[in-house]
């Protein structure tokens, strides 16, 4: 025993401070919930202390949860190749493109501006935009693209993915930055000196390099969207619902239960993705190469 | 099919980054093809941005750069048929050997069998093929440099460049990899130019020697040309091997100059063609090393043909074939005698002895 004190001590006494703060105020809280999910509700907040499937049995019989699923993941889905595209080539432009550092950075933090608003505002921002009196709408008709106003632009699924790739591309645009900007320039200059085109040099060298910054911001962009219920209930003027949305209703009527086990399976469900993305790539390399 | 001609020759090569300060300023050098050339600087002087734009990655402001009859600004790499060997060799971090030496010929598209055939063949011959899937980051210094060698090397370019591709070595493997490279140099007998600040691996290597400062050549030659018979101080210097001594003219006579200052004594340095040295001017000559002889005084008479002076003996290195003996012959300057290991040990000399310096006259080499 004291042999494996002496070998680890100095290690565990490094992550106690973290483990601090993580046992109490995030295992603990994740536990309760795994445990209430369990139980029975008496149905006005009330747990009671036995135990039961049903609210998994409820879950996993509704047409309803297999819809909001596929509905959420379709949103993810939309969202993550969107702002995978924007932030890749952002990210590129400003580590192959920006000489000047400084530009460089002045032009990364501009990417942060509309993080120095609420997401409210982010969002409600979006309606002069795309409204029917909106620009865009004005400007449509103004040049006779169309006569009427298009209504797909706001309260739709089109406006959901705009707002989340608007709020979430530049957590694809802050991994993929920094391990591209590892990339040694002379590497790529060693494959423009063996002849390969730009597009080559994108392909081969590239992407596989910034491998693992898309796999983190791909673990961001997807953990946040299939946990978020906001974005959709308010860009979607409530035509869409999703999975956070749906269990947020149980707890609004006091049926805690259920929405436990809701979220144990979304948790799960978000492990698993994220489980996915890592095979693809040892992230242990990023975050200490 | 004949191969393509590797000579190259610089005309009038200019380079500046941002419109004041010349990184290369005006150079003018005509390596033939086949040979084995280094560029040798201190680090700023010019050396990497000339390989540079030999290789196609940088363009000259002004000048010309030919290789093998064509004028190349503004062609790519791949147009010119240059290779270059980067410094730390810029490995492709995430493709194996086979993939890294594999690269060139895969974007000129060519099918997997096709250029893994090739690069086999190229791998057997540098004896690289047990290492063939490794990784970049699994390999030693040593063996990434071979690797970066065969990547240069596999589209048989007409010229291949290197830059530093000793540094990043320790010093044992170095001199091992030198030969690897001159014995490669000869196999695939193609231009080499070879960027490097060590004067040694220069020497060792190169069948023209280019030594530069701050963005012009100084001098350009031979290996020996330039070790032994310098054109000015900064050569003789930089290359080592040589001590510089600065003095007045006191008279000329015929072939030769007396030259004296404060701790010189009518020392005779012959006269060299080109450069000119008249009665009351400055001059500075070089003596090498290895010719300085140290006698105790008083112990034998000098020949008239001998130069000499008095000087104390500061420290002593023992150099294994030599021993390196450091005199106060010029305050604030070195000066300094390479001893034949036996001959100095016939009779040791310690720190604080009295002794005279002294070299045969004809051996001075009077400097621009």
């Amino acid at each position: 025993m004291t042999k494996v004190f002496e070998r680890y001590g100095a290690s565990w006494l490094c992550i106690l401070p973290l483990a601090l703060v993580i046992v109490p105020f995030f295992l603990a809280p994740m536990l309760v919930v795994a445990a209430a999910s369990f139980l029975e509700g008496d149905g006005f907040g009330g747990i009671i202390a036995s135990p039961t499937l049903a609210n998994y049995a409820g879950l996993f019989s509704a047409r309803l949860t297999l819809d909001l699923y596929l509905q959420t993941i379709k949103f993810t889905i939309l969202t993550w190749a969107f702002s995978l595209l924007l932030g890749f080539f952002i990210a590129y432009f400003l580590v192959f493109h920006v000489r000047n550092q400084l530009l460089a950075i002045g032009l990364f933090l501009l990417c942060t501006v509309p993080f120095w608003t609420s997401n409210i505002i982010r969002m409600i921002s979006w309606i002069p935009l795309l409204g029917k009196e909106g620009l865009i709408n004005q400007a449509a008709m103004g040049v006779g693209l169309t006569n009427q106003p298009m209504e797909f632009l706001l309260f739709s699924s089109f406006a959901v993915v705009v707002a989340y790739v608007h709020q979430l591309t530049i957590f694809m645009i802050v991994p993929i930055f920094n391990s591209m900007a590892r990339i040694d320039k002379r590497v790529v200059e060693a494959a423009l000196d063996a002849g390969a085109s730009r597009f080559d040099i994108m392909r081969l060298i590239i992407v596989p390099m910034s491998k693992s910054g898309i796999a983190l911001g791909s673990i961001f962009v997807v953990s946040i969207v299939m946990g978020d219920f906001f974005v959709i209930k308010v860009m979607s003027g409530g035509g869409s619902a999703s999975v956070v949305g749906a269990f947020y209703e149980d707890i609004s009527v006091l049926q805690y239960p259920p929405a436990a086990a809701s979220a144990v399976v979304l948790t799960l469900v978000v492990m698993g993705l994220v489980a996915a993305i890592l095979r693809t790539v040892d992230i242990r390399k990023e975050i200490a190469p | 099919m004949t191969r393509a001609k590797g000579d190259i020759e610089l005309a009038g090569v200019c380079k500046t980054y941002d419109g004041e300060v010349m990184a290369v300023e005006g150079v003018n050098l005509k390596i033939p093809d086949g040979a084995y050339c280094c560029l040798l600087g201190p680090s700023g002087c010019g050396k990497t941005t000339i390989l540079r734009m030999i290789a196609g990655h940088e363009d000259p402001t002004d000048g010309e750069i030919v290789i093998g009859g064509d004028n190349v600004v503004g062609l790519p790499p791949v147009a010119r048929r240059t290779a270059m060997m980067f410094q730390s060799y810029a490995l492709f971090p995430h493709l194996t050997v086979r993939d890294n030496i594999a690269f060139a010929l895969r974007v000129r598209g060519q099918s997997k069998a096709e250029r893994y055939a090739a690069v086999d063949r190229l791998m057997d011959k540098v004896r690289l093929t047990e290492l063939a899937d490794r990784l970049p980051a699994q390999l030693s210094g040593g063996q990434q440099q071979r690797v970066a060698l065969a990547r240069a090397a596999i589209t048989e370019p007409r010229v291949l460049l290197l830059d530093e591709p000793l540094s990043a070595l320790d010093e044992q493997l170095r001199i091992q990899m030198r030969q690897e490279l001159r014995r490669m140099q000869r196999e695939l007998g193609i231009t080499f130019v070879h960027v490097t600040h060590t004067q040694l691996e220069a020497i060792a290597l190169a069948d023209i020697v280019v030594v530069m400062e701050k963005g012009k050549i100084r001098q350009a030659g031979p290996a020996r040309d330039v070790y032994a018979y310098p054109k000015d101080r900064y050569v003789a210097e930089f290359l080592g091997g040589q001590n510089v001594l600065a003095g007045r003219v006191e008279s000329v006579n015929g072939s030769s100059i007396v030259v004296a200052s404060p701790q010189l004594r009518g020392i005779e340095v012959p006269l060299r063609k080109g450069v000119a040295a008249s009665a009351g001017g400055d001059v500075e000559f070089a003596v090498r090393r290895d010719e300085v002889e140290l006698v105790r005084p008083g112990v034998t008479t000098l020949s008239p043909s001998v130069a000499s002076v008095n000087s104390r003996v500061t420290a002593v290195e023992y150099q294994g074939s030599f021993v390196k003996v450091m005199l106060d012959a010029v305050p604030g300057q070195e000066f300094v005698a390479y001893v034949p290991e036996r001959k100095f040990f016939d009779d040791p000399l310690a720190i604080g002895d009295l002794v005279l310096a002294t070299w045969p006259s004809q051996s001075a080499r009077l400097l621009d």
